[in-house]
């Protein structure tokens, strides 16, 4: 080949290269721009009525200036809380059997088609199932069916975020090698143990950004609260009594006429997200303590 | 110390799949045994029946006696126990990537339940000294993960990690296939030394290693033992006109 053609290639191959990273680095842009956009613009509108009130007074009435959104924040903790103990164990327990014991059988493929399904089924219809289900029956030895209250607004978002678990949790123990797995049996491991010890501590990273994941999902729903929780103007402590949740404070303020709860809810918005980020990477920095390091 | 195996009758099935047929043999203890043989002969599936780990597979079956020392693997015992008898290292090295290498060799033992930490440790290096890696990773046991580990040295982990569990018999199915020369030399001068202790059964697709680290040897071809003899006999003067032929590189 003549050194003019290859010169000429090298240049055609120069330029692609530019343009190809040209257009990797403009997705990225376009990724990551709303995400700042959206934050930036909630800390614009509602970092203003972030002050020590927010976060430790109950909303007032209206026509009153001040108060804050902490009852909010109680209760949208507390229904996170009820909904993490309720998915995370059902959801990585399906993904267990979908990826270990289940593996190509009938029920398991059952499994992860109703996993599926319920995954795309939205939100307001899982608010609506719970409410036909637990919040009008009363149901016999459960003392929190038959009225609103923070158990069964719970119990809604828990139902929510198991098939986000176990379908992201089965992925990641599908990925863990069959050596590995061979390895423990090999040494008269248990098939149980080798599933919890070697398995799933394997996958663990994977099935924490999993749980995270589903989390951070509910984390934000209305609508199935709407029906359950029902929302609370007062402080509540009760599980067995409507409780407040930020994203029902802000559908309520947003859409109201006065000012002063547009600015509540904006700030409301701000703390729900930052809430979100915090206790994401709080997870992420407890859980990645302790990696080998010179991990491959 | 380790033990004999007495094979009779053993047949395995992948699905309809009819992988080794009435085999039969003897393996002496304390003696290295290759068993040779082209690709799909069945010397892997025959290894994987002598610690119960062709069952594992959904579609694997088995049928026909295995005898351990004195205990019939099929009929008298747990798959979980007899594989803390009869230890296995495997074709690609495969250690524990989210343990230490410590934790890797106490692998076996910490997870059946053992946890005397003085013991534990003794052990550890024990195996390890075994395994011709106390020297190399000595200062680094709980800092670094198995897997930063060189792909020789993981296959010496993994060795130690088979040893502390304290076996009698060491399956070796191709434990030096993925590996640089200079670390299969490693492999082959620990088999050499490991044989005083263990049984050793070793499959193997180079026909020179078999010739230096066995004292018997056989030779498998389509889910049959064509021959098995002592390694001496086997490569000058085969009984077998098919022992000949692969031997010779006519074919496999």
């Amino acid at each position: 080949m003549s050194n003019g053609g290859s010169n000429f290639q090298s240049q055609v191959r120069s330029v692609t290269d530019h343009m190809v990273t040209a257009l990797a680095i403009l997705a990225t842009i376009i990724v990551v721009a709303p995400l700042i956009a959206i934050f930036g613009y909630l800390v614009f509108k509602g970092a203003s009525s972030l002050n020590l009130d927010f976060f430790t007074k109950i909303p007032k009435p209206v026509g009153e200036t001040g108060g804050g959104m902490a009852n909010a924040i109680l209760g949208s903790a507390i229904l996170l809380g009820i909904a993490s103990v309720i998915g995370i164990p059902i959801g990585i327990g399906g993904a267990i059997y979908l990826a270990e014991f289940g593996r190509g059988s009938k029920l398991a493929n059952s499994i992860r088609f109703t996993a599926d399904v319920l995954n795309g089924v939205p939100s307001i219809v899982m608010g609506l199932a719970a409410y036909s289900l637990i919040v009008v029956p009363k149901i016999p030895f459960l003392p929190f069916t038959g009225h609103f209250s923070a158990i069964s607004g719970g119990v809604a978002l828990g139902f929510m975020m198991i098939p986000t678990v176990c379908r992201t949790s089965e992925e990641m123990l599908l990925m863990v090698p069959n050596s590995i797995r061979e390895a423990a049996l090999g040494l008269g491991v248990p098939n149980w143990r080798s599933v919890l010890s070697i398995s799933v501590k394997t996958a663990s990273p994977g099935i924490i950004t999993g749980c995270m994941l589903a989390f951070a999902r509910v984390a934000g729903e209305t609508a199935p609260l709407i029906f359950t929780a029902l929302g609370n103007q007062f402080w509540s402590f009760s599980l067995n009594q409507p409780i407040a949740a930020l994203p029902l404070q802000i559908y309520v303020y947003a859409l109201s006429p006065y000012d002063d709860w547009h600015r509540l809810a904006w700030g409301g918005s701000l703390v729900l997200i930052i809430l979100i980020v915090v206790s994401v990477s709080l997870v992420r920095f407890v859980t990645s303590r302790g990696v080998l390091k010179g991990n491959s | 110390m380790g033990v004999g195996i007495e094979v009779i009758n053993l047949n395995a099935w992948y699905g309809t799949n009819h992988t080794l047929q009435d085999i039969n043999l003897h393996i002496p203890a304390n003696h290295a045994t290759a068993l040779i043989g082209p690709s799909g002969c069945g010397k892997s599936t025959f290894v994987r029946c002598l610690n119960r780990m062709h069952e594992t597979n959904p579609v694997g079956r088995v049928t026909g006696t295995v005898r351990i020392g004195d205990l019939d693997i099929y009929a008298d015992a747990k798959p979980v126990q007899i594989r803390r008898r009869v230890g296995m290292v495997f074709q690609r090295p495969n250690p524990f990537p989210t343990m230490s290498i410590y934790d890797n060799v106490a692998a076996g033992l910490k997870l059946n339940g053992y946890s005397n930490r003085r013991a534990l440790d003794e052990i550890v290096e024990k195996s390890l000294r075994n395994s011709a890696l106390w020297d190399e990773v000595k200062d680094d046991l709980k800092k670094k993960s198995g897997a930063s580990l060189s792909g020789g040295q993981q296959q010496r982990l993994c060795i130690a990690r088979a040893l502390a569990v304290d076996p009698e018999v060491l399956l070796m199915d191709e434990p030096a296939s993925a590996l640089d020369p200079v670390s299969t030399s490693k492999i082959e001068d620990l088999i050499f030394q490991l044989k005083s202790q263990y049984t050793i059964v070793i499959v193997t697709h180079n026909m020179q290693q078999a010739a230096r680290v066995a004292e018997k040897t056989g030779f498998f071809l389509n889910g049959r033992m064509v021959e098995f003899d002592s390694t001496h006999k086997i490569f000058t003067n085969p009984s077998d006109k098919r022992t000949e032929d692969y031997i010779t590189g006519r074919f496999g």
